[in-house]
Protein backbone atom coordinates (compact mmCIF):
# COMPACT_ATOMS: atom_id res chain seq x y z
CA UNK A 1 0.00 0.00 0.00
CA UNK A 2 1.30 3.41 -0.95
CA UNK A 3 0.30 6.09 1.53
CA UNK A 4 -0.66 9.70 0.91
CA UNK A 5 2.68 10.78 2.40
CA UNK A 6 4.61 8.38 0.15
CA UNK A 7 2.78 9.78 -2.90
CA UNK A 8 3.94 13.27 -1.94
CA UNK A 9 7.50 12.02 -1.37
CA UNK A 10 7.61 10.17 -4.72
CA UNK A 11 6.19 13.31 -6.33
CA UNK A 12 9.14 15.25 -4.93
CA UNK A 13 11.61 12.59 -6.17
CA UNK A 14 10.01 12.80 -9.62
CA UNK A 15 9.81 16.63 -9.46
CA UNK A 16 6.05 16.64 -9.90
CA UNK A 17 4.32 18.93 -7.43
CA UNK A 18 1.41 17.16 -5.76
CA UNK A 19 -0.64 19.11 -3.28
CA UNK A 20 -2.24 17.55 -0.24
CA UNK A 21 -5.69 17.72 -1.86
CA UNK A 22 -4.61 15.54 -4.83
CA UNK A 23 -2.53 12.96 -2.98
CA UNK A 24 -5.51 10.92 -1.72
CA UNK A 25 -6.88 10.48 -5.22
CA UNK A 26 -3.41 9.53 -6.53
CA UNK A 27 -2.89 7.03 -3.71
CA UNK A 28 -6.18 5.31 -4.52
CA UNK A 29 -5.46 4.93 -8.25
CA UNK A 30 -1.81 3.96 -7.74
CA UNK A 31 -2.79 1.33 -5.17
CA UNK A 32 -5.18 -0.41 -7.56
CA UNK A 33 -2.31 -0.72 -10.06
CA UNK A 34 0.20 -1.80 -7.39
CA UNK A 35 -2.26 -4.49 -6.23
CA UNK A 36 -2.30 -5.81 -9.76
CA UNK A 37 1.53 -5.75 -9.91
CA UNK A 38 1.53 -7.85 -6.75
CA UNK A 39 0.50 -10.91 -8.80
CA UNK A 40 4.14 -11.23 -9.89
CA UNK A 41 4.85 -12.53 -6.37
CA UNK A 42 3.26 -15.81 -7.53
CA UNK A 43 6.01 -16.38 -10.10
CA UNK A 44 9.05 -18.39 -9.03
CA UNK A 45 12.01 -16.36 -10.32
CA UNK A 46 14.69 -17.99 -8.17
CA UNK A 47 17.90 -17.99 -10.23
CA UNK A 48 16.25 -16.32 -13.29
CA UNK A 49 18.43 -13.65 -14.87
CA UNK A 50 16.80 -10.27 -15.53
CA UNK A 51 16.32 -9.15 -19.16
CA UNK A 52 17.17 -5.45 -19.51
CA UNK A 53 16.82 -5.47 -23.26
CA UNK A 54 16.50 -8.11 -25.97
CA UNK A 55 19.07 -6.95 -28.49
CA UNK A 56 22.09 -9.22 -28.51
CA UNK A 57 24.49 -6.31 -28.00
CA UNK A 58 26.83 -5.66 -25.08
CA UNK A 59 28.89 -2.52 -25.56
CA UNK A 60 28.69 -0.25 -28.57
CA UNK A 61 31.72 1.93 -29.19
CA UNK A 62 32.61 4.45 -31.84
CA UNK A 63 35.90 6.07 -32.73
CA UNK A 64 36.73 9.11 -30.62
CA UNK A 65 36.61 11.49 -33.57
CA UNK A 66 35.32 15.03 -33.68
CA UNK A 67 32.33 15.32 -36.00
CA UNK A 68 30.10 18.23 -36.86
CA UNK A 69 27.58 19.06 -34.16
CA UNK A 70 24.35 21.03 -34.17
CA UNK A 71 24.75 24.82 -34.39
CA UNK A 72 24.35 26.50 -31.00
CA UNK A 73 21.50 28.73 -32.21
CA UNK A 74 19.51 25.63 -33.24
CA UNK A 75 20.00 24.09 -29.82
CA UNK A 76 18.81 27.27 -28.13
CA UNK A 77 15.98 27.96 -30.59
CA UNK A 78 13.28 26.34 -28.45
CA UNK A 79 13.56 28.57 -25.40
CA UNK A 80 13.25 32.24 -24.55
CA UNK A 81 15.33 31.62 -21.46
CA UNK A 82 18.90 31.99 -22.70
CA UNK A 83 21.90 34.22 -22.22
CA UNK A 84 25.29 34.37 -23.94
CA UNK A 85 24.87 30.98 -25.61
CA UNK A 86 23.61 29.23 -22.49
CA UNK A 87 20.26 28.05 -21.17
CA UNK A 88 19.11 30.24 -18.32
CA UNK A 89 17.34 28.66 -15.34
CA UNK A 90 16.46 29.79 -11.82
CA UNK A 91 19.04 29.18 -9.11
CA UNK A 92 19.34 25.52 -8.18
CA UNK A 93 20.93 25.76 -4.70
CA UNK B 1 -14.34 12.38 -51.28
CA UNK B 2 -11.90 10.46 -49.13
CA UNK B 3 -10.67 7.22 -50.69
CA UNK B 4 -8.15 4.46 -50.11
CA UNK B 5 -5.31 4.49 -52.60
CA UNK B 6 -2.25 2.30 -52.32
CA UNK B 7 1.28 3.47 -53.06
CA UNK B 8 1.25 2.14 -56.63
CA UNK B 9 -2.07 3.93 -57.19
CA UNK B 10 -0.59 7.17 -55.82
CA UNK B 11 2.43 6.83 -58.09
CA UNK B 12 0.11 6.33 -61.05
CA UNK B 13 -1.85 9.47 -60.10
CA UNK B 14 1.41 11.41 -59.83
CA UNK B 15 2.44 10.18 -63.27
CA UNK B 16 -1.00 11.23 -64.65
CA UNK B 17 -1.07 14.62 -62.88
CA UNK B 18 1.61 15.73 -60.39
CA UNK B 19 2.85 15.15 -56.86
CA UNK B 20 1.63 18.66 -56.05
CA UNK B 21 -1.93 17.81 -57.11
CA UNK B 22 -1.89 14.56 -55.14
CA UNK B 23 -0.64 16.28 -51.98
CA UNK B 24 -3.13 19.13 -52.46
CA UNK B 25 -6.00 16.65 -52.72
CA UNK B 26 -5.00 15.01 -49.43
CA UNK B 27 -4.74 18.40 -47.72
CA UNK B 28 -8.23 19.22 -49.01
CA UNK B 29 -9.55 15.91 -47.60
CA UNK B 30 -7.89 16.58 -44.23
CA UNK B 31 -9.50 20.03 -44.19
CA UNK B 32 -12.94 18.38 -44.16
CA UNK B 33 -12.01 15.77 -41.56
CA UNK B 34 -14.22 15.10 -38.55
CA UNK B 35 -11.94 12.58 -36.83
CA UNK B 36 -9.23 14.86 -35.34
CA UNK B 37 -6.51 12.53 -36.59
CA UNK B 38 -4.03 15.20 -37.66
CA UNK B 39 -2.61 17.64 -35.11
CA UNK B 40 -0.65 19.66 -37.67
CA UNK B 41 -0.65 19.76 -41.44
CA UNK B 42 2.78 20.73 -42.74
CA UNK B 43 3.06 24.14 -44.41
CA UNK B 44 5.99 22.68 -46.35
CA UNK B 45 4.13 19.67 -47.82
CA UNK B 46 3.06 21.44 -51.01
CA UNK B 47 6.54 22.88 -51.56
CA UNK B 48 8.11 19.48 -51.01
CA UNK B 49 5.72 17.93 -53.54
CA UNK B 50 6.41 20.73 -56.05
CA UNK B 51 10.12 20.08 -55.67
CA UNK B 52 9.63 16.37 -56.36
CA UNK B 53 7.78 17.36 -59.55
CA UNK B 54 10.47 19.79 -60.67
CA UNK B 55 13.51 17.63 -60.00
CA UNK B 56 12.05 14.38 -61.33
CA UNK B 57 12.83 12.46 -58.13
CA UNK B 58 13.00 8.73 -58.83
CA UNK B 59 12.95 7.40 -55.26
CA UNK B 60 10.60 4.57 -54.32
CA UNK B 61 8.27 7.03 -52.56
CA UNK B 62 8.66 10.00 -54.93
CA UNK B 63 5.73 12.30 -54.15
CA UNK B 64 3.97 9.82 -51.83
CA UNK B 65 2.39 11.66 -48.87
CA UNK B 66 2.93 10.16 -45.44
CA UNK B 67 1.57 11.07 -41.99
CA UNK B 68 3.90 10.97 -38.97
CA UNK B 69 3.10 10.38 -35.32
CA UNK B 70 3.53 13.36 -32.96
CA UNK B 71 6.49 11.70 -31.17
CA UNK B 72 8.78 11.34 -34.20
CA UNK B 73 11.04 14.37 -34.68
CA UNK B 74 10.52 16.36 -37.85
CA UNK B 75 12.86 19.29 -38.47
CA UNK B 76 10.91 22.54 -38.52
CA UNK B 77 7.59 20.80 -37.85
CA UNK B 78 5.99 20.79 -34.38
CA UNK B 79 6.57 17.54 -32.43
CA UNK B 80 4.80 17.55 -29.07
CA UNK B 81 3.95 13.95 -28.09
CA UNK B 82 0.41 15.44 -27.83
CA UNK B 83 1.43 16.97 -24.50
CA UNK B 84 1.06 20.45 -23.05
CA UNK B 85 4.64 20.25 -21.80
CA UNK B 86 6.02 20.23 -25.36
CA UNK B 87 3.75 22.93 -26.78
CA UNK B 88 5.75 25.09 -29.14
CA UNK B 89 8.61 22.60 -29.47
CA UNK B 90 9.96 22.46 -33.01
CA UNK B 91 12.77 19.91 -33.47
CA UNK B 92 16.02 21.24 -34.93
CA UNK B 93 16.67 17.87 -36.59
CA UNK B 94 14.95 14.98 -38.37
CA UNK B 95 14.60 11.48 -36.93
CA UNK B 96 16.49 8.80 -38.84
CA UNK B 97 13.23 7.51 -40.35
CA UNK B 98 12.34 11.00 -41.57
CA UNK B 99 15.76 11.40 -43.25
CA UNK B 100 15.18 8.05 -44.97
CA UNK B 101 11.64 8.94 -46.06
CA UNK B 102 12.71 12.30 -47.46
CA UNK B 103 15.63 10.70 -49.32
CA UNK B 104 13.15 8.23 -50.86
CA UNK B 105 11.02 11.18 -52.06
CA UNK B 106 8.17 10.95 -49.54
CA UNK B 107 6.19 14.10 -48.73
CA UNK B 108 5.68 14.66 -44.99
CA UNK B 109 1.98 15.55 -44.90
CA UNK B 110 1.71 16.36 -41.20
CA UNK B 111 1.68 15.04 -37.66
CA UNK B 112 -0.86 12.71 -36.11
CA UNK B 113 -2.55 12.61 -32.76
CA UNK B 114 -1.58 10.14 -30.03
CA UNK B 115 -2.04 9.38 -26.38
CA UNK B 116 0.13 11.80 -24.44
CA UNK B 117 3.71 10.47 -24.58
CA UNK B 118 2.35 7.26 -26.16
CA UNK B 119 0.89 6.18 -22.83
CA UNK B 120 -2.48 4.74 -23.70
CA UNK B 121 -4.69 2.48 -25.75
CA UNK B 122 -7.30 4.97 -26.91
CA UNK B 123 -5.79 8.34 -28.01
CA UNK B 124 -8.09 9.99 -25.47
CA UNK B 125 -5.29 11.38 -23.28
CA UNK B 126 -4.03 13.77 -25.97
CA UNK B 127 -3.71 17.47 -25.15
CA UNK B 128 -5.43 18.04 -28.54
CA UNK B 129 -8.52 16.02 -27.54
CA UNK B 130 -9.47 12.53 -28.67
CA UNK B 131 -9.28 11.14 -32.19
CA UNK B 132 -12.48 9.44 -33.36
CA UNK B 133 -12.68 6.04 -35.01
CA UNK B 134 -13.74 6.53 -38.67
CA UNK B 135 -15.87 3.34 -38.44
CA UNK B 136 -17.91 4.76 -35.55
CA UNK B 137 -17.39 8.27 -34.24
CA UNK B 138 -18.51 7.22 -30.74
CA UNK B 139 -15.59 4.81 -30.46
CA UNK B 140 -11.87 5.20 -29.86
CA UNK B 141 -9.42 4.53 -32.71
CA UNK B 142 -7.12 2.63 -30.34
CA UNK B 143 -3.77 3.90 -29.30
CA UNK B 144 -1.38 5.17 -28.77
CA UNK B 145 -0.85 5.73 -32.54
CA UNK B 146 -4.60 6.37 -32.93
CA UNK B 147 -4.14 9.34 -35.26
CA UNK B 148 -1.79 7.42 -37.55
CA UNK B 149 -4.28 4.54 -37.90
CA UNK B 150 -7.41 6.69 -38.16
CA UNK B 151 -6.07 8.97 -40.91
CA UNK B 152 -5.12 5.96 -43.03
CA UNK B 153 -8.52 4.32 -42.43
CA UNK B 154 -10.28 7.59 -43.27
CA UNK B 155 -8.37 8.03 -46.53
CA UNK B 156 -6.64 11.19 -45.24
CA UNK B 157 -3.18 9.70 -45.86
CA UNK B 158 -2.18 6.57 -47.78
CA UNK B 159 0.45 5.50 -45.23
CA UNK B 160 1.74 6.63 -41.86
CA UNK B 161 4.33 5.96 -39.19
CA UNK B 162 3.48 5.11 -35.61
CA UNK B 163 5.45 3.73 -32.70
CA UNK B 164 4.75 0.57 -30.74
CA UNK B 165 5.89 0.22 -27.12
CA UNK B 166 3.24 -2.28 -25.99
CA UNK B 167 0.89 -2.49 -28.97
CA UNK B 168 0.61 1.15 -30.02
CA UNK B 169 0.78 0.37 -33.76
CA UNK B 170 -1.06 -2.97 -33.75
CA UNK B 171 -3.93 -1.93 -31.48
CA UNK B 172 -5.08 1.08 -33.55
CA UNK B 173 -4.44 -0.86 -36.78
CA UNK B 174 -6.82 -3.57 -35.49
CA UNK B 175 -9.43 -1.08 -34.23
CA UNK B 176 -9.38 0.96 -37.47
CA UNK B 177 -9.23 -1.98 -39.92
CA UNK B 178 -5.79 -1.26 -41.39
CA UNK B 179 -2.43 -3.06 -41.44
CA UNK B 180 0.33 -2.23 -38.94
CA UNK B 181 3.66 -3.83 -38.08
CA UNK B 182 5.83 -3.77 -34.95
CA UNK B 183 9.25 -4.78 -36.28
CA UNK B 184 11.91 -6.67 -34.31
CA UNK B 185 13.60 -4.57 -31.63
CA UNK B 186 16.67 -2.99 -33.27
CA UNK B 187 15.27 -3.14 -36.81
CA UNK B 188 14.44 0.55 -37.25
CA UNK B 189 16.57 3.30 -35.69
CA UNK B 190 14.90 5.10 -32.79
CA UNK B 191 17.08 8.18 -33.33
CA UNK B 192 14.65 11.09 -33.14
CA UNK B 193 11.79 9.06 -31.64
CA UNK B 194 10.98 10.74 -28.32
CA UNK B 195 11.49 7.92 -25.84
CA UNK B 196 8.80 6.53 -23.56
CA UNK B 197 10.18 3.05 -22.73
CA UNK B 198 13.23 2.57 -24.87
CA UNK B 199 13.91 -1.14 -24.25
CA UNK B 200 10.47 -1.95 -25.65
CA UNK B 201 9.64 0.43 -28.46
CA UNK B 202 9.98 0.38 -32.21
CA UNK B 203 8.73 2.66 -34.96
CA UNK B 204 6.36 0.88 -37.36
CA UNK B 205 4.38 1.76 -40.52
CA UNK B 206 0.60 1.60 -41.00
CA UNK B 207 -1.09 1.18 -44.39
CA UNK B 208 -4.22 -0.12 -46.10
CA UNK B 209 -2.42 -3.21 -47.40
CA UNK B 210 0.58 -5.45 -46.74
CA UNK B 211 2.56 -4.50 -49.87
CA UNK B 212 2.69 -0.86 -48.76
CA UNK B 213 3.97 -1.95 -45.34
CA UNK B 214 6.85 -3.79 -47.05
CA UNK B 215 7.59 -0.78 -49.27
CA UNK B 216 7.86 1.55 -46.25
CA UNK B 217 9.94 -1.01 -44.31
CA UNK B 218 12.39 -1.18 -47.25
CA UNK B 219 12.89 2.58 -46.87
CA UNK B 220 12.97 3.12 -43.10
CA UNK B 221 14.62 -0.04 -41.71
CA UNK B 222 18.38 -0.43 -41.44
CA UNK B 223 21.43 0.34 -39.36
CA UNK B 224 22.04 3.75 -37.80
CA UNK B 225 25.05 4.37 -35.54
CA UNK B 226 23.10 7.07 -33.64
CA UNK B 227 20.87 4.40 -32.05
CA UNK B 228 23.11 2.09 -30.02
CA UNK B 229 20.47 -0.67 -30.18
CA UNK B 230 20.29 -0.55 -33.97
CA UNK B 231 21.23 -3.88 -35.55
CA UNK B 232 23.29 -4.06 -38.73
CA UNK B 233 21.38 -6.46 -40.93
CA UNK B 234 20.40 -6.17 -44.59
CA UNK B 235 16.94 -7.26 -45.67
CA UNK B 236 14.52 -6.61 -48.52
CA UNK B 237 11.03 -6.77 -47.07
CA UNK B 238 9.24 -6.59 -50.42
CA UNK B 239 10.89 -9.90 -51.39
CA UNK B 240 8.39 -11.45 -48.98
CA UNK B 241 5.33 -10.40 -51.02
CA UNK B 242 4.56 -13.91 -52.25
CA UNK B 243 1.24 -15.75 -52.12
CA UNK B 244 2.62 -18.96 -50.63
CA UNK B 245 2.11 -20.46 -47.20
CA UNK B 246 2.36 -24.13 -48.23
CA UNK B 247 3.90 -26.10 -45.38
CA UNK B 248 3.96 -23.08 -43.05
CA UNK B 249 3.59 -24.15 -39.43
CA UNK B 250 1.33 -21.96 -37.31
CA UNK B 251 1.28 -22.02 -33.51
CA UNK B 252 -1.89 -20.85 -31.77
CA UNK B 253 -1.19 -19.84 -28.15
CA UNK B 254 -4.27 -20.75 -26.13
CA UNK B 255 -3.50 -18.10 -23.50
CA UNK B 256 -4.27 -15.40 -26.11
CA UNK B 257 -7.92 -16.50 -26.19
CA UNK B 258 -8.44 -15.91 -22.47
CA UNK B 259 -11.16 -14.59 -20.25
CA UNK B 260 -13.11 -11.65 -21.63
CA UNK B 261 -12.45 -12.35 -25.31
CA UNK B 262 -15.23 -11.18 -27.62
CA UNK B 263 -16.83 -14.20 -29.27
CA UNK B 264 -16.91 -12.60 -32.71
CA UNK B 265 -13.19 -11.82 -32.39
CA UNK B 266 -12.51 -15.41 -31.41
CA UNK B 267 -14.52 -16.68 -34.37
CA UNK B 268 -12.90 -14.31 -36.86
CA UNK B 269 -9.42 -15.40 -35.78
CA UNK B 270 -10.24 -19.12 -35.91
CA UNK B 271 -11.88 -18.65 -39.33
CA UNK B 272 -8.64 -17.01 -40.45
CA UNK B 273 -6.58 -19.92 -39.18
CA UNK B 274 -8.89 -22.31 -41.09
CA UNK B 275 -8.32 -20.19 -44.18
CA UNK B 276 -4.55 -20.63 -43.72
CA UNK B 277 -5.14 -24.40 -43.54
CA UNK B 278 -7.06 -24.22 -46.85
CA UNK B 279 -4.07 -22.35 -48.26
CA UNK B 280 -1.69 -25.17 -47.32
CA UNK B 281 -0.48 -24.24 -43.83
CA UNK B 282 -0.87 -26.39 -40.72
CA UNK B 283 -1.57 -25.32 -37.16
CA UNK B 284 -1.05 -26.64 -33.67
CA UNK B 285 -2.01 -25.25 -30.28
CA UNK B 286 0.90 -24.08 -28.19
CA UNK B 287 1.12 -23.01 -24.57
CA UNK B 288 2.88 -19.87 -23.35
CA UNK B 289 2.37 -20.20 -19.61
CA UNK B 290 3.81 -16.85 -18.51
CA UNK B 291 1.47 -14.80 -20.72
CA UNK B 292 -0.76 -13.85 -17.77
CA UNK B 293 2.20 -12.20 -16.02
CA UNK B 294 3.37 -10.27 -19.09
CA UNK B 295 1.04 -7.33 -18.49
CA UNK B 296 2.30 -6.57 -14.97
CA UNK B 297 5.92 -7.09 -16.03
CA UNK B 298 5.42 -4.81 -19.04
CA UNK B 299 3.82 -1.98 -17.09
CA UNK B 300 6.45 -2.01 -14.35
CA UNK B 301 9.28 -1.89 -16.91
CA UNK B 302 7.57 0.70 -19.11
CA UNK B 303 6.76 3.00 -16.18
CA UNK B 304 10.26 2.65 -14.71
CA UNK B 305 11.89 3.54 -18.02
CA UNK B 306 9.39 6.38 -18.49
CA UNK B 307 10.25 7.89 -15.12
CA UNK B 308 13.84 8.19 -16.30
CA UNK B 309 13.18 9.15 -19.95
CA UNK B 310 10.68 11.87 -19.11
CA UNK B 311 13.01 13.50 -16.56
CA UNK B 312 14.31 15.68 -19.40
CA UNK B 313 11.03 17.61 -19.57
CA UNK B 314 11.83 20.07 -16.80
CA UNK B 315 11.13 23.44 -18.43
CA UNK B 316 14.80 24.29 -18.81
CA UNK B 317 15.57 23.83 -22.51
CA UNK B 318 12.28 23.63 -24.42
CA UNK B 319 8.53 23.52 -24.08
CA UNK B 320 6.36 24.77 -21.27
CA UNK B 321 7.93 26.50 -18.23
CA UNK B 322 6.08 27.47 -15.06
CA UNK B 323 7.29 30.25 -12.72
CA UNK B 324 9.44 29.48 -9.71
CA UNK B 325 12.31 31.29 -8.05
CA UNK B 326 14.23 28.07 -7.47
CA UNK B 327 14.95 25.41 -10.15
CA UNK B 328 13.34 22.55 -8.21
CA UNK B 329 10.15 24.53 -7.66
CA UNK B 330 10.09 25.65 -11.31
CA UNK B 331 10.62 22.06 -12.54
CA UNK B 332 8.05 20.55 -10.13
CA UNK B 333 5.41 23.11 -11.13
CA UNK B 334 6.26 22.79 -14.84
CA UNK B 335 5.78 19.04 -14.68
CA UNK B 336 2.66 19.25 -12.51
CA UNK B 337 1.04 21.69 -14.97
CA UNK B 338 2.55 20.31 -18.20
CA UNK B 339 1.87 16.57 -17.91
CA UNK B 340 -1.61 15.04 -18.01
CA UNK B 341 -2.93 12.70 -15.28
CA UNK B 342 -1.96 9.36 -16.89
CA UNK B 343 1.60 10.52 -17.62
CA UNK B 344 1.96 11.70 -14.03
CA UNK B 345 0.61 8.41 -12.69
CA UNK B 346 3.09 6.43 -14.76
CA UNK B 347 6.05 8.60 -13.76
CA UNK B 348 5.05 8.31 -10.09
CA UNK B 349 4.64 4.53 -10.28
CA UNK B 350 7.93 4.17 -12.17
CA UNK B 351 9.75 6.33 -9.66
CA UNK B 352 8.22 4.28 -6.84
CA UNK B 353 9.16 0.95 -8.49
CA UNK B 354 12.78 2.09 -8.81
CA UNK B 355 13.06 3.69 -5.37
CA UNK B 356 15.05 2.28 -2.46
CA UNK B 357 13.19 -0.60 -0.82
CA UNK B 358 10.97 -1.38 -3.83
CA UNK B 359 13.50 -1.88 -6.63
CA UNK B 360 13.84 -5.66 -6.13
CA UNK B 361 10.14 -6.24 -5.41
CA UNK B 362 8.92 -4.51 -8.55
CA UNK B 363 11.59 -3.60 -11.11
CA UNK B 364 13.98 -6.54 -10.74
CA UNK B 365 11.06 -8.98 -10.47
CA UNK B 366 9.53 -7.57 -13.65
CA UNK B 367 12.83 -8.01 -15.52
CA UNK B 368 13.04 -11.62 -14.37
CA UNK B 369 9.48 -12.28 -15.49
CA UNK B 370 10.43 -10.68 -18.80
CA UNK B 371 13.07 -13.41 -19.19
CA UNK B 372 10.40 -16.09 -18.62
CA UNK B 373 8.03 -14.46 -21.13
CA UNK B 374 10.83 -14.31 -23.68
CA UNK B 375 11.63 -17.99 -23.06
CA UNK B 376 7.97 -18.84 -23.78
CA UNK B 377 8.44 -17.26 -27.23
CA UNK B 378 11.78 -19.01 -27.81
CA UNK B 379 10.19 -22.38 -27.00
CA UNK B 380 6.99 -21.83 -29.00
CA UNK B 381 8.78 -20.46 -32.05
CA UNK B 382 11.35 -23.28 -32.05
CA UNK B 383 8.66 -25.63 -33.42
CA UNK B 384 6.52 -23.34 -35.60
CA UNK B 385 7.16 -20.61 -38.17
CA UNK B 386 4.67 -18.06 -36.82
CA UNK B 387 2.18 -17.59 -34.01
CA UNK B 388 -1.36 -16.33 -34.65
CA UNK B 389 -3.74 -14.73 -32.17
CA UNK B 390 -6.25 -11.88 -31.88
CA UNK B 391 -4.45 -8.52 -31.84
CA UNK B 392 -7.02 -7.16 -29.38
CA UNK B 393 -9.40 -9.33 -27.37
CA UNK B 394 -12.38 -7.12 -28.28
CA UNK B 395 -13.18 -4.44 -30.87
CA UNK B 396 -12.83 -0.69 -30.23
CA UNK B 397 -14.57 0.50 -27.06
CA UNK B 398 -16.63 3.66 -26.58
CA UNK B 399 -14.98 7.02 -25.96
CA UNK B 400 -15.00 7.73 -22.23
CA UNK B 401 -15.71 4.11 -21.29
CA UNK B 402 -12.35 3.34 -19.66
CA UNK B 403 -10.50 6.63 -19.29
CA UNK B 404 -11.12 7.01 -15.56
CA UNK B 405 -10.03 3.47 -14.72
CA UNK B 406 -6.37 3.05 -15.68
CA UNK B 407 -6.25 -0.67 -14.86
CA UNK B 408 -9.16 -1.53 -17.18
CA UNK B 409 -7.33 0.30 -19.99
CA UNK B 410 -4.10 -1.61 -19.26
CA UNK B 411 -5.96 -4.94 -19.46
CA UNK B 412 -6.87 -4.26 -23.10
CA UNK B 413 -3.15 -4.66 -23.96
CA UNK B 414 -2.98 -8.27 -22.81
CA UNK B 415 -2.23 -9.73 -26.27
CA UNK B 416 0.16 -7.07 -27.50
CA UNK B 417 2.61 -6.37 -24.65
CA UNK B 418 4.24 -9.84 -24.49
CA UNK B 419 5.56 -9.27 -28.02
CA UNK B 420 7.42 -6.11 -26.94
CA UNK B 421 8.87 -7.85 -23.88
CA UNK B 422 10.28 -10.55 -26.19
CA UNK B 423 11.29 -8.06 -28.92
CA UNK B 424 9.87 -10.24 -31.72
CA UNK B 425 8.10 -8.83 -34.80
CA UNK B 426 4.32 -8.84 -35.19
CA UNK B 427 1.89 -7.62 -37.85
CA UNK B 428 -1.82 -6.95 -37.43
CA UNK B 429 -4.08 -7.45 -40.47
CA UNK B 430 -7.86 -7.01 -40.78
CA UNK B 431 -9.62 -10.40 -40.50
CA UNK B 432 -13.32 -9.62 -40.12
CA UNK B 433 -15.87 -7.52 -38.28
CA UNK B 434 -17.57 -7.74 -34.89
CA UNK B 435 -20.84 -5.78 -34.79
CA UNK B 436 -19.57 -3.64 -37.63
CA UNK B 437 -16.18 -2.90 -36.05
CA UNK B 438 -12.89 -4.26 -37.47
CA UNK B 439 -11.05 -7.21 -35.93
CA UNK B 440 -7.28 -7.67 -36.21
CA UNK B 441 -5.37 -10.92 -36.68
CA UNK B 442 -1.91 -10.77 -35.14
CA UNK B 443 0.85 -12.76 -36.84
CA UNK B 444 3.98 -13.03 -34.71
CA UNK B 445 7.40 -14.17 -35.95
CA UNK B 446 10.93 -14.98 -34.86
CA UNK B 447 13.51 -12.25 -34.25
CA UNK B 448 14.36 -10.55 -37.58
CA UNK B 449 12.07 -12.91 -39.49
CA UNK B 450 9.73 -10.11 -40.64
CA UNK B 451 9.68 -11.69 -44.09
CA UNK B 452 7.78 -14.77 -42.91
CA UNK B 453 5.04 -12.74 -41.18
CA UNK B 454 4.82 -10.38 -44.17
CA UNK B 455 4.50 -13.40 -46.50
CA UNK B 456 1.75 -14.89 -44.29
CA UNK B 457 -0.09 -11.56 -44.11
CA UNK B 458 0.24 -10.96 -47.85
CA UNK B 459 -0.99 -14.46 -48.69
CA UNK B 460 -3.98 -13.98 -46.39
CA UNK B 461 -4.81 -10.72 -48.13
CA UNK B 462 -4.58 -12.33 -51.58
CA UNK B 463 -7.04 -15.05 -50.56
CA UNK B 464 -9.60 -13.04 -48.54
CA UNK B 465 -11.48 -9.76 -48.88
CA UNK B 466 -11.30 -8.42 -45.30
CA UNK B 467 -8.79 -5.72 -46.28
CA UNK B 468 -11.23 -4.32 -48.86
CA UNK B 469 -13.81 -3.33 -46.19
CA UNK B 470 -13.78 0.39 -45.52
CA UNK B 471 -15.36 2.70 -43.00
CA UNK B 472 -18.65 4.36 -44.03
CA UNK B 473 -18.04 7.51 -46.10
CA UNK B 474 -14.72 6.20 -47.44
CA UNK B 475 -14.52 4.88 -50.99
Amino acid sequence: MITKEEVEHVGWLARIEIDAKESDAYAEKLNSVLDYFGQLDEVDTEGVKPTYHVADIVNVFRKDEVTESMPQEDVLANTEHKQEGNFKAPKIM
Amino acid sequence: MAAWTDISGIRQKIADSSAEEVTASYIETIGKSKINGFTTVSDEAINAAREIDSNGHEGPLAGVPIAIKENISTKGLSTTCSSKILQGYVPPYDAHVIEKLKAAGAVILGKTNMDEFAMGTSTESSYYGPTFNPWDMDRVPGGSSGGSAAVVAAGEAPVSLGSDTGGSVRCPAAYCGVVGIKPTYGCISRYGLISYANSLEQIGPLATNVADIATIMDVVAGYDSRDSTSINRENTYSDALKDDVKGMKIGVPEEYFGEGIDENVEKAVWDSISKFEDMGATYEKVSMPHTKYALASYYIIAMSEASSNLARFDGTRYGYRADGDNWHVMASKTRAEGFGPEVKRRILLGTYALSAGYHDKYYLKALQVRTLVKQDFDRALANVDVLMAPTMPAPAFKIGEKIDDPLSLYLADVNTVPINLAGVPSISVPCGLSDGMPVGLQIIGKHFDENTIIRAAYSFEQNTDHHTRRPPEVA
